[in-house]
């Protein structure tokens, strides 16, 4: 008997109980559809964080002070250990393009009756360029308002929404707004931000009272060369503070690139974790196969008994069932695979992340589901192929 | 021995023994038949005589435990199942009281089922369940399901079926046991033909009116054969 005759033979056979097959082959549906879900919705999530962390640059470096340091007590980064001199060496590096220092932290600000906290930020004028700011309305502060320490501010368009209200950002330019009670003028707003960005000196001078960095924006000038210049850049700093070993570092050197490869990966894990988990139901699903199919194997007996008697060997018997189960799972299957395609579209433009589904997912779907049929259907096959054809026979 | 005078069937001292837990019964105690091409025997006897167990034993539906039988010369006494299975599609065609056809299946798809076992291609396979179904004179049924047909005309299916192999024994078991005496009389009378065409039949039952079709009527008791006779009051 060839294969296509044995198909025709078990859909015969599975059409002939629909309501019975098609509520046998819930279970691997459930599990298939979810499993696809799962790992559409982990991987659009995991390109629409590393997307959204791209576009502040992957070119960027970021100096931070302090060191990671684990176990209890540990937690770096507020430390006062990094100062202008290491910019300054930092953009004597020949990969490097531009730095951008940096002082911030979170101060009261007020504008028009209103109040809000906001992380404040002392920039360089090349902080504009190394994070592609754009602007809404008004400029960015230059070199002689960062020399003279002026009171100018730019604000992110969601900052300016709270304290002026909707659409208010050619109305922004020129007013003013008190930080820590000291008054700034707004010149600037920049787009699709909540930041608040004032002069590094003005920073150091007025607001925050100290010349030590919070960090320094580093653009390198080629992706590819950001591995190496993060060494350079921890060499150089290591001469300057006249520390011998990295690991006593009392300054931390990280990328986007590596903030969003640990994303992927802790991303990462979570999916497959949690794919893990909704493959318990395809187990389920499979013991619910299994179920079936002796429950048909018994109501078959005389059927059984009957096919044996005409001639049919014990393989005929057992591929006969085999290919009948592994229909069953591999139709449920391509079921759960359409709904999981098209719960994850769903889900995803209802959340707003990229829809992402994989090659890999469909594949494995498809003999994922194969696989449940023959493996959970081989013990009923073969009970059936086992039967003897006069106690087939007999069966009542 | 030559082909004409060679048995079709040489049953020598079959003996069958179940073992259920501690107790042992033994079915056949002991049967020796010849049966010759082209013969039409009768085999009767009381539920329990071991007649049933017989018939398992000349369809190759099951092996003796001890005893020959020789199928065309050849002892097949000891074959295993798969081999039975092919003995079976090749040299037997079955015809039982009940359950004879497979259910939501088509009248055609029946006939052809013993030949998608011994690898007959699709079309050849048509072809002969066709021919075959024309033999019984229900060609015409081709495409009904097997559950739309009245009792005699599943016999008929049946016969049809047991047929398109060519086999060298007609093996019927109760053939008229679930049909009216007029049905049952039309069934007897076809395969009465059948055997005047050339076919072997092995008929079991225990209507003895039935049974007075056969050339050659057997009785079987407490697991031995009993009688062997010609009949004489042959239809």
């Amino acid at each position: 008997m060839d294969f296509k005759e044995l198909l025709q033979l078990s859909f015969d056979a599975l059409r002939s109980n629909l309501v019975r097959t098609l509520l046998t082959m819930l279970g691997i549906i459930i599990g298939i559809a979810s499993v696809i879900t799962i790992i559409s919705l982990g991987e659009g999530s995991t390109a629409s964080i590393v997307n959204e962390f791209s576009t502040l640059g992957a070119n960027i470096v970021t100096v931070s002070p302090g060191r990671f340091t684990r176990g209890p007590g540990g937690g770096g980064g507020i430390s006062s250990t990094l100062v202008e001199s290491d910019a300054d060496a930092i953009e004597g590096l020949t990969n490097v393009v531009l730095t951008s220092s940096t002082i911030s932290g979170t101060k009261a600000l007020s504008a028009n009756g209103e109040t809000t906290n906001s992380n404040v930020q002392g920039v360089e004028t090349s902080y504009q360029e190394i994070q592609s700011l754009t602007l809404s309305a008004g400029r960015f502060f230059d070199e002689s308002e960062v020399q003279t320490a002026s009171r100018d501010v730019v604000l992110g368009d969601t900052v300016v929404e709270d304290l002026f209200g909707e659409n208010s950002e050619e109305f922004a330019i020129g007013e003013s707004v008190r930080i820590d009670n000291k008054s700034f003028l707004v010149i600037g707003v920049i787009t699709e931000s909540s930041s608040v960005i004032i002069p590094l000196t003005t920073a150091q001078k007025i607001l925050f009272a100290q010349s030590y960095l919070n960090s320094i924006s580093v653009e390198v000038m080629d992706t590819e060369l950001i591995d190496s210049t993060i060494t350079q850049i921890e060499n150089t700093l290591l001469i300057q503070h006249d520390i011998d070993k990295l690991e006593d570092a009392d300054f931390s050197v990280t990328s986007i690139q590596a903030i969003t490869d640990s994303i992927s990966s802790v991303t990462g894990t979570l999916t497959a974790m949690i794919s893990g988990i909704a493959a318990i139901s395809l187990i389920v699903g499979g013991i619910g196969i299994m179920n079936i199919m002796l429950v048909t194997v018994t109501e078959r007996t005389k059927e059984i008994g009957l096919l044996k008697a005409i001639g049919a060997k014990r393989r005929d018997i057992l591929t006969q069932f085999l290919v009948e189960s592994a229909v069953l799972t591999m139709f449920g299957g391509m079921i759960g695979m359409l709904l999981g395609i098209s719960l994850s579209f769903i889900i995803s433009s209802l959340i707003n992340i990229p829809f992402v589904i994989s090659v890999t997912s469909i594949i494995l779907a498809i003999s994922v589901s194969a696989a449940v049929g023959i493996l959970f259907g081989w013990y009923p096959a073969k009970k059936a192929a086992d039967l003897s054809p006069i106690d087939a026979l007999r069966y009542e | 021995m030559s082909h004409t005078t060679s048995p079709l069937i040489r049953l020598t001292s079959i003996h069958k023994t179940y073992v259920t837990g501690p107790v042992t019964y033994e079915a056949l105690k002991g049967i020796d038949l010849s049966v010759k091409s082209g013969e039409f025997v009768a085999i009767m006897g009381p539920s329990g005589s071991g007649k049933s167990t017989l018939m398992n034993i000349l369809g190759a539906l099951d092996n003796p435990t001890s005893g020959k039988y020789y199928l065309k010369n050849k002892d097949i006494s000891h074959y295993s199942d798969d081999e039975l299975a092919t003995i079976r599609n090749q040299e037997i065609g079955f015809i039982f009281q009940s359950f004879n056809l497979l259910p939501r299946t088509s009248v055609l798809k029946n006939v052809e089922r013993p030949m998608m076992y011994a690898g007959i291609e699709k079309a050849e396979r048509t072809k002969r369940a066709l021919d075959s179904l024309d033999t019984v004179g229900i060609r015409d049924k081709a495409d009904n399901l097997s559950n739309h047909l009245s009792g005699g005309q599943i016999q008929r299916v049946a016969i049809a079926r047991a047929l398109v192999m060519n086999p060298s024994i007609l093996l019927a078991d109760e053939p008229t046991g679930n049909l009216d005496s007029t049905t049952a009389h039309e069934i007897m009378k076809f395969i009465n033909n059948l055997n005047d065409k050339g076919s072997t039949v092995l008929l079991i039952t225990h209507e003895d009116e039935i049974a007075q079709y056969a050339k050659r009527i057997l009785t079987i008791k407490d697991g031995l054969v009993k009688s062997d006779k010609t009949n004489s009051r042959r239809k």
